[in-house]
C-alpha cells in the first residue's frame, strides 16, 4: 500500500497549523482511512497536547531516524480513534537533528502502512520546513485573514513550488463572519485573489478550539463545535467528496441560528 | 453641517479597514514576489550577454543587472558598459 503524505504548513507561527493538523488527521481517521500524524516541529513539540497523548510518549521521531527504535514502536495509538497514530517530535533536540533525506525516508516508510500521513510543519522557512516538506505529496497552507499571515503564506506557496510540491490547498482559519460583514476583515475571496490557490476549507474563529485543546480532545470529535464541523468538511474534501463551503461564512449570532432553524439563508 | 448630514446619510466614503489591508498587501506582495533566485539571475545575465554581444562589445565585468522595487512597481534595471559598437552592427540597416 502507498498512502498520501500531506504537509500542513503556514510560514507564520500561531495561525493554527498544529490544531489544523490534529483535526484533519482525526477527521480523516474518523471517516475510515488509517492516519499517521507526524509532529515535525522538533524541539517545540505540541501535537501530542492537542491530541491528549502527552503522557504516552516513550520514543520520538529523532529516536526513529537515528535507528534507536523501530517506527512502529514509536507510534502512539489514539485513545478513542483506533486508526489514528501519532509520531511525536523530540523535545530536547532541534531541527538539525534530522535531514530532509531522513524525513523523506521516514515519510515513505509510513506511507506503506497508512492511507494518510499528515505532517505538522514548524513555523519558518528554515531547515525544519525543508525537512517537513521533503517527503510530502501535497501541502495544505494554513492562513488567517490577517496581512502578516497572508504575506507569509504567499512566500511559503512560492517556496513549495520551487521545492516541487505543486498545487497547495489553502485553509483560511479563524475567519470572523461578523467582521467580514462590516468590512473590517478581508474575506475568503480576497485571500484567494492574492494567493491564487485552491481553497480547501474555511474555519470560523471558535472558542471551542481552545476548550478542545484544554481537554486534549480534537474539535472534530465534538459534534456541536463549528470549527470541528469545518474540519470534518475539510477531511471529507481531502477524501474527494464535494462539500459546500458557504455555511461557515454566515455570522453565528442568534438571528443566524434562528434563520438556520427556519431554513433561511441570509445574504 | 454638511459633513454631519453627509455622515448621517452615509455619503462620506471612508476606506474600510478591509480595503486598507488589501491595498497595503497588494504593494507588499508585488515587492516580495520580485525576487529571482541567484541561479535564475545568473542565467538571465548570461543570456543577456549572449544576445547583446551579437551587436555590441560589452564589458561583462562591470555589468550590473538587478530588480528594482523601490516604487510600487518592479523594474529590471541593467547597466551594461559598452566598449565598442561592432562594425557590422553600425553599418546594418
Amino acid at each position: 500500500m502507498s498512502g498520501t503524505a500531506i504537509v500542513v504548513t503556514s510560514g507564520k507561527g500561531g495561525v493554527g497549523k498544529t490544531t489544523a493538523a490534529a483535526n484533519i488527521g482525526a477527521g480523516l481517521a474518523m471517516s475510515g482511512p488509517s492516519v499517521a500524524l507526524v509532529d515535525a516541529d522538533i524541539g517545540l513539540r505540541n501535537l501530542d497536547l492537542v491530541l491528549g497523548l502527552e503522557n504516552r510518549i516513550v520514543y520520538d521521531l529523532v529516536n526513529v531516524v537515528e535507528g534507536a527504535c523501530d517506527v512502529q514502536k514509536a507510534l502512539i495509538r489514539h485513545k478513542h480513534i483506533d486508526n489514528l497514530s501519532l509520531l511525536p517530535a523530540a523535545q530536547s533536540r532541534d531541527k538539525s537533528a534530522v535531514t530532509p533525506d531522513q524525513m523523506k525516508a521516514l515519510t515513505l516508510s509510513l506511507k506503506e502502512s497508512f492511507d494518510f500521513v499528515i505532517l505538522d510543519c514548524p513555523a519558518g522557512i528554515e531547515q525544519g520546513f525543508k525537512n517537513a516538506i521533503s517527503g510530502a505529496d501535497r501541502a495544505i497552507v494554513v492562513t488567517t485573514p490577517e496581512m502578516s499571515a497572508v504575506r507569509d503564506a504567499d512566500r511559503i506557496i512560492g517556496m513549495l513550488e520551487s521545492e516541487q510540491v505543486r498545487d497547495p490547498w489553502l485553509i483560511v482559519n479563524r475567519i470572523r463572519p461578523d467582521m467580514v460583514k462590516r468590512h473590517d476583515m478581508m474575506n475568503v475571496d480576497d485571500l484567494i485573489e492574492f494567493l491564487k490557490v485552491e481553497l480547501l476549507g474555511v474555519v470560523p474563529d471558535d472558542e471551542s478550539i481552545i476548550i478542545s485543546t484544554n481537554r486534549g480532545v480534537p474539535a472534530v470529535m465534538e459534534e456541536r463545535s463549528r470549527a470541528g464541523q469545518a474540519f470534518r468538511d475539510i477531511a471529507a474534501r481531502i477524501m474527494g467528496n464535494d462539500v459546500p463551503i458557504a455555511a461557515m461564512l454566515e455570522p453565528d449570532d442568534w438571528l443566524g441560528r434562528f434563520a438556520k432553524w427556519l431554513g433561511i439563508s441570509r445574504g | 453641517m454638511m459633513e454631519f448630514l453627509a455622515r448621517l446619510f452615509g455619503r462620506v466614503e471612508t476606506e474600510t479597514s478591509r480595503e486598507c489591508a488589501k491595498n497595503r498587501l497588494r504593494l507588499v506582495l508585488v515587492q516580495d514576489r520580485a525576487t529571482l533566485s541567484p541561479q535564475v539571475m545568473e542565467q538571465l545575465k548570461s543570456e543577456l550577454i549572449e544576445v547583446i554581444s551579437r551587436y555590441l562589445d560589452i564589458d561583462e565585468g562591470d555589468m550590473r543587472v538587478e530588480l528594482d522595487t523601490s516604487d510600487s512597481s518592479v523594474a529590471l534595471v541593467a547597466s551594461i558598459p559598452v566598449k565598442e559598437v561592432k562594425r557590422e552592427s553600425a553599418g546594418a540597416f
